[in-house]
């Protein structure tokens, strides 16, 4: 896949970075504002989308980073199933219990697993559309050559 | 409301239709992207920003993702020839179509009208929702407190999905 031009290429340098500032946003305030895990994921994924096809797989080792990408995206789902199995050793015996402190209503850190839940499924569902678009790409490249 | 919500579901209709019969590929994917983000000002005027932004998000990869599709092979939709087989497909969604429609209409008869729901069960999770669980947004603190296994469920999906890409789409095998 080849890169686009220098205006695409130049005006994506500026603006990825501020897309993926807004996909941490929407994650780490999901309990506070509407979004969370998942729009937020799909938004950081889209970051690194743009940045892909402006410039194309010669100046980007794509190969590596799905490599990173597929293990981040299994890492992350298996945290979070460990935070909920965690609920049976701390707090109540039920899967998915809040076993942390809830702290005041409407403050960033507060409601107790609900934020850790949100980072690391924004992070599972980033990694995992990462993936898949990475995929389609490298096996398209496969063919060709 | 209604008027402008079956404006717009209309208008989705019209362009799931252009999408079956449009002799440009190109032009088929736009217009399921009309459904796509109608769907989203259908969420925007029932106030569920929540799934609004979701949506939003998703439309946008995948139409990217489909329209890199159709302009790295090819724009023209196959030739299908009108025989005797495709006479009794038609025939037989039709009938199918119309069975669906009488058990839809028993099935929504029994129902509240639209903006009248009965509140139920959402009775017990929307009082004191936010006490119980922290969380001022009520969404997330339903779906990941009271309703977490459905997001389990959802995450899960989705990480078959890669693992299905991955394994299934590979043409050479791995070294």
């Amino acid at each position: 896949m080849k890169g686009m031009s220098i205006i695409v290429k130049k005006v994506t340098q500026l603006l990825s970075g501020i897309i993926f500032l807004y996909g941490i946003y929407i994650i780490t305030h999901g309990h506070l504002t509407p979004g969370g895990g998942f729009a937020g994921g799909a938004i950081i994924a889209g970051a690194y989308i743009l940045l892909i096809l402006a410039f194309g797989s010669d100046t980007i080792k794509l190969k590596n980073i799905e490599k990173g990408s597929s293990l981040t995206e299994s890492l992350a789902i298996f945290i979070v199933l460990l935070l909920a199995v965690l609920a049976f050793f701390l707090g109540s015996k039920i899967f998915f219990a809040n076993y942390l402190p809830k702290g005041q209503l409407g403050e960033i850190i507060s409601a107790g697993v609900i934020p850790l839940y949100n980072i690391f499924i924004g992070i599972e569902v980033a990694a995992a559309i990462i993936t898949i678009f990475l995929a389609l790409i490298i096996f398209k490249e496969e063919i060709t050559k | 409301m209604e008027l402008t919500l079956s404006i717009l579901i209309g208008f989705m209709i019209i362009g799931a239709i252009f999408a079956i019969h449009a002799k440009d590929l190109l032009s088929a994917v736009i217009s399921v992207g009309i459904v796509g983000y109608s769907l989203v000002i259908v969420f925007l005027l029932l106030k569920a920003p929540d799934l609004a932004i979701v949506q939003i998000v998703i439309e946008t990869i995948t139409l990217i993702i489909m329209v890199a599709v159709v302009l790295d092979s090819t724009r023209e939709e196959l030739k299908i020839k009108n025989d005797f087989k495709s006479f009794t497909n038609i025939t037989l969604s039709i009938i199918f179509a119309a069975v669906l429609l009488f058990f839809f209409v028993q099935a929504t008869a029994d129902l509240n009208s639209f903006g009248q729901h009965s509140l139920r069960m959402a009775d017990a999770y929307v009082t004191g929702a936010a006490e119980k669980t922290g969380s001022i947004n009520l969404v997330t603190g339903i779906l990941f407190d009271f309703r977490a296994y459905d997001t389990l469920g959802e995450v899960t999906i989705l990480f078959a999905a890669a693992l299905g890409v991955l394994t299934i789409l590979r043409i050479k095998g791995k070294k």
